[in-house]
């Protein structure tokens, strides 16, 4: 890997920029791996890139049925906190924060990090007291979270409508403001350049279409380019995580749901920070080329269309309307939708299946994006070790069975 | 948007409907007599299949009756309206 710095760019701009490399490398799949990653977005390639960090092993493919990031990583709206109410998740996500802070420098690429703060508001007095309630969770788990009165919603945001006349006001806000935004596509594409410096083989256009057991074990996963051996195949595929599992004869309790997000045309900076309500829907922050990224909530029927409903996005453009009426004539310029794997507890799912070499890192659900390094780091570990580390321990698909659910409905943001 | 024929009220906007999730699964005839595997699937673990799913449908904003939906999570397109207790359409 020829690393990026200020001299590298002096000296290509002085070839004229005609000898930049591949961020990484096409390889064929081999016949045989130690360790198959099914799924090339943010998460699986954060899993490889750890395998071969942290733990030595580089004989790993990234298996990708499209190309790098073409899912939810490239698709979500780049939203990083850490600020959940139990433990449990605290620890996780402050973990994966904590990663974040200095993941730039360790994968020696530009992932536009930038702390600006969330603003969580509150808008009846039920949130009021949910929203202090988790403040003060996590700063008693080393979380920052403060509590904002509506006068400090106002200063710390002016362009919100603090007005008491609305339909539902603003009482108050938490704020995190380690939190903020990262460029999602540079996050796939950094992991992906330096699992690939480690020896690790990046497969696009590559999709998995059976996984081959042999006495209980996993062997192998059959894909449009062949069949390909393997110790230990880890799924880690978001909105097909049930169609990958039922592969190999295993139910999940995740539903796949189509979320939605827009930008709207480009302005000059207006919001500083993320801003987010539960109550009217919406999320919205401003990115560096200027755009208002906004996110919606998920259609309520199953799907893996990667599109959904016209009436969501309009329930969602109300409330950006309510909250900011600055905002009531600008354009939007493009909408999508990616497929987000929803757990019964709006947690995740880190860990082993009950088939001998098979794990799963999935049910992120509507929140995923903010957990890539830390979700890797911990599965990664998982793979190696053949047993999860003591922060995905709570994570497994067991807890359906014990009942130790993980409810995160109220600080996964999203509503479903 | 999806146009959903409500075998009572026929075709009608979506945003009239709420969809209650996976079609046909039994409540456990003998609830005490489950192993916590067995109750655990029941309430928590999902089909979510790519293709053809039955699904039920909530007439919430008109008749108020749920019916049953057969429906593609691929293409969305609605392939068969049945009632609750009719015989399951081929998918």
């Amino acid at each position: 890997m020829k690393r990026y710095s200020i001299f590298a760019l002096l000296r290509n701009a002085i070839s004229r920029h005609q000898d930049w490399t591949p961020l990484w490398r096409d390889p064929d799949p081999k016949p045989r791996y130690r360790v198959v990653i099914v799924g090339g977005g943010g998460h699986g390639l954060a899993t490889a890139y750890y395998l071969a960090k942290e733990h030595g092993i580089t004989d790993v493919a990234v298996l990708e049925k499209g190309w790098l990031g073409g899912g939810n990583t490239g698709r979500n709206t780049t939203v990083i906190r850490s600020n959940y109410l139990w433990d449990e998740s605290a620890a996780l996500y402050e973990h994966s924060l904590k990663l974040w802070e200095g993941l730039s420098a360790d994968l020696n690429y530009n992932l536009m990090l930038s702390q600006r703060g969330v603003l969580s508001l509150a808008h009846t007095l039920h949130e009021v007291r949910e929203g202090v309630r988790r403040a003060n969770a996590n700063r008693l788990n080393g979380i920052d979270a403060e509590w904002l009165t509506p006068e400090k919603v106002k200063a710390f945001c002016p362009v919100l409508n603090t007005s008491p006349e609305v339909r539902y006001p603003i009482l108050g806000a938490t704020l995190q403001r380690r939190g903020g935004v990262a460029r999602h596509d540079a996050v796939a594409w950094g992991f992906a350049r330096a699992a690939d410096a480690r020896g690790i083989d990046i497969i696009q256009n590559c999709e998995v279409t059976g996984i081959r057991r042999e006495g209980g074990r996993v062997v192998g996963v059959e894909t449009s380019r062949g069949y390909i051996g393997a110790d230990k195949v880890a799924i880690v595929a978001a909105g097909h995580s049930s169609v990958l599992a039922a592969m190999a004869g295993v139910r999940l309790p995740i539903e796949s749901h189509p979320l939605q997000a827009l930008v709207s045309e480009p302005v000059k900076p207006v919001l500083n920070c993320v801003v987010m309500s539960s109550t009217v829907h919406v999320y919205v922050s401003q990115s560096d080329k200027g755009e208002l990224v906004l996110g919606a909530g998920i259609d309520g029927f199953n799907s893996y269309a990667q599109r959904g409903s016209f009436h969501v996005i309009e329930g969602q453009m109300a409330a950006l309307v309510e909250l900011f009426p600055i905002f009531s004539r600008m354009r939007m310029m493009r909408s999508w939708g990616g497929i987000v794997d929803v757990c019964p507890d709006a947690s995740p799912i880190i860990g082993k299946l009950p088939v001998e070499g098979l794990y799963l890192n999935g049910g992120w659900g509507t929140g995923g994006f903010k957990a890539t390094p830390g979700s890797g780091w911990v599965f990664a570990y998982t793979i190696a070790k053949d047993e999860p580390h003591p922060l995905n321990a709570p994570f497994q698909l067991d807890r359906f069975t014990t009942g130790a659910l993980i409810d995160e409905h109220g600080a996964a943001g999203v509503a479903h | 948007m999806l146009l959903i024929r409500c075998p009572w009220c026929g075709p009608r906007d979506e945003m009239e409907f709420r969809c209650g999730g996976e079609a046909h699964i039994l409540r456990p005839a003998d609830p005490e007599a489950l192993a916590d595997a067995e109750w655990a699937d029941y309430l928590f673990m999902r089909k979510n299949p790519k293709g053809a799913h039955r699904e039920r449908w909530l007439h919430a904003l008109g008749c108020r009756r749920w019916f049953n939906v057969l429906r593609s999570t691929v293409s969305h397109e609605i392939l068969a309206v049945y009632r609750m207790g009719e015989r399951e359409p081929e998918a």
